[in-house]
């Protein structure tokens, strides 16, 4: 068998959408999660644990007639910072894209201090990212920093 | 600066600083005018505060406004499950101002984004207290003639205290130099430290508070080791009394050298300290007043009439 026709056995091709691509498949489901896909009506495709040159093995989420906005995307990137974003048309991928972490982060990830006011009223929470390349972030309220290994997703 | 509301010192440049201190020093030659006759400002204290409540509550006084609160959050509707966002979008229906203390800490810069009401952070957990700083920076300059080129030595719990943070922050505009004298339970966090480091303003830590310390000090900011911040309480009572000031200590200490202290103190400064002409925390309370009125004026857009 081709290589080629491997590939098409794993996931099935996209005509037009959106296949986000080598995500670790122990956060594959956190990223379903955060994109809230289970809301969405298109055609998706998941596959978990694919072979991947890269990777020993991946997650993929295929999502027909989806084209993501860049702050849309860009929340996945604290909990799977080196997936790759391919946008698909007429079944070429025409756009490879790397997501990078926003310079703000609301909503999505809870913060560690219990004293906190986000823990404590109805509201998002608001991180600012601080470094972009060892991923701490800064509550925007209590001022606290959280380290990459110490944050917690909602 | 940036923003209506005083929230955290970090948001006051060097030049706003130096403005609210100006105005203060026109406040301390005059405290009465009637600047905010007519306004209404509001005192929500979540956390009781006497201290700090007094003293702001003094600056409406003396500045003619009027004042509406509480002291207590168990006599209000924030006992019976109401949200801050509620309270402050009530409050701020009556209100020119909103001067809180909350013990959540976030808390003020919150209530700042849900109104168009200036809002004063009088201290939100252990996160900001900004008008603090700006009382200790009142009394540095009116102490020292200059905020600039200073050696500041600081003592205590460095890792809590969070005036003695707020200090570095505000400080840090004017080329200081930094002693740092605690506990190893209690050393000034990385965080600080990374920050002087990121604005070459050097600083050395200690563990033992010495004479030698003192003599090199303009300013020596005194504050409280509290019994709750240790883990271990054996750590507790080795360390209690070794960062005591005594009056002897002070024989060889520079003439400018002046002690403060955000108070309340328990015995770090030693009651034979009181008679020297270098202890200055007392007056530095009073210089609160003389600094929230300034901080009232500025947040309210009402710097002109001073």
């Amino acid at each position: 068998m081709s290589p080629e026709k491997k590939k098409e056995l794993q996931v099935a091709a996209l005509e037009n959408g959106t296949s986000i691509d080598h995500i670790p498949p122990s956060q594959l489901f956190k990223v379903a999660s955060l994109l809230q896909l289970e809301e969405l009506e298109n055609t998706i495709t998941i596959g978990n644990n694919l072979q991947s040159k890269k990777m020993q093995s991946k997650g993929m989420i295929k999502i027909s007639d989806k084209f993501f906005e860049e702050n849309e995307i860009n929340k996945i990137a604290l909990i799977a910072p080196n997936v790759i974003l391919n946008v698909i048309r007429d079944y070429e991928v025409v756009e490879k894209k790397q997501i990078t972490l926003p310079d703000e982060i609301t909503g999505i990830v809870k913060c560690n201090n219990p004293k906190c006011i986000t823990n404590n009223e109805p509201m998002d929470t608001r991180f600012q990212v601080i470094n972009k390349e060892n991923e701490t972030i800064r509550c925007r309220y209590c001022e606290r920093k959280i380290a990459k290994e110490d944050i917690v997703i909602k | 600066m940036k923003s209506k509301s005083l929230v955290s010192i970090d948001q006051c440049s060097r030049e706003d600083i130096l403005r609210i201190l100006e105005n203060a020093r026109k406040f301390e030659e005059n405290p009465n005018r009637k600047i905010l006759e007519g306004k209404v400002a509001a005192t929500l204290f979540f956390e009781p505060s006497t201290r700090t409540r007094l003293s702001f509550e003094t600056a409406i006084n003396r500045l003619g406004g009027r004042v509406i609160g509480f002291q207590d959050a168990s006599t209000t509707s924030s006992s019976k499950g109401e949200t801050l966002k509620d309270t402050i979008l009530m409050v701020s229906n009556y209100a020119d101002l909103i001067i809180m203390r909350h013990h959540l800490e976030g808390a003020a810069r919150y209530a700042s984004e849900i109104t168009d009401v200036p809002i004063v952070n009088a201290g939100d957990g252990a996160n900001q207290h900004p008008s603090q700083a700006l009382l200790d920076m009142y009394s540095i300059l009116q102490t020292q003639g200059t905020l600039e080129n200073l050696t500041i030595t600081l003592v205590g719990d460095l890792k809590y205290g969070r005036t003695v943070h707020s200090l570095i922050v505000g400080m840090s505009h004017f080329r200081p130099t930094f002693h740092f004298v605690a506990p190893e339970e209690l050393k000034i966090p990385e965080e600080y430290k990374n920050f002087c480091d990121g604005l070459c303003i050097p600083y050395t830590e200690h563990k033992d508070f010495t004479e030698e310390i003192i003599n090199q000090s303009d300013i020596l900011y005194m504050t409280r080791v509290q019994r709750e911040r240790f883990t271990d309480l054996e750590e507790y009572e080795k360390v209690k009394n070794v960062y005591i000031l005594r009056k002897k200590m002070l024989e060889n200490s520079r003439d400018n050298l002046r002690i403060l202290h955000p108070l309340p103190r328990v015995n770090e400064i030693a009651y034979d300290v009181d008679d020297s002409p270098k202890a200055y925390y007392i007056q530095q309370a009073h210089n609160g007043l003389f600094a929230r009125e300034a901080i009232i004026c500025e947040v309210l857009g009402l710097n002109h009439l001073i």
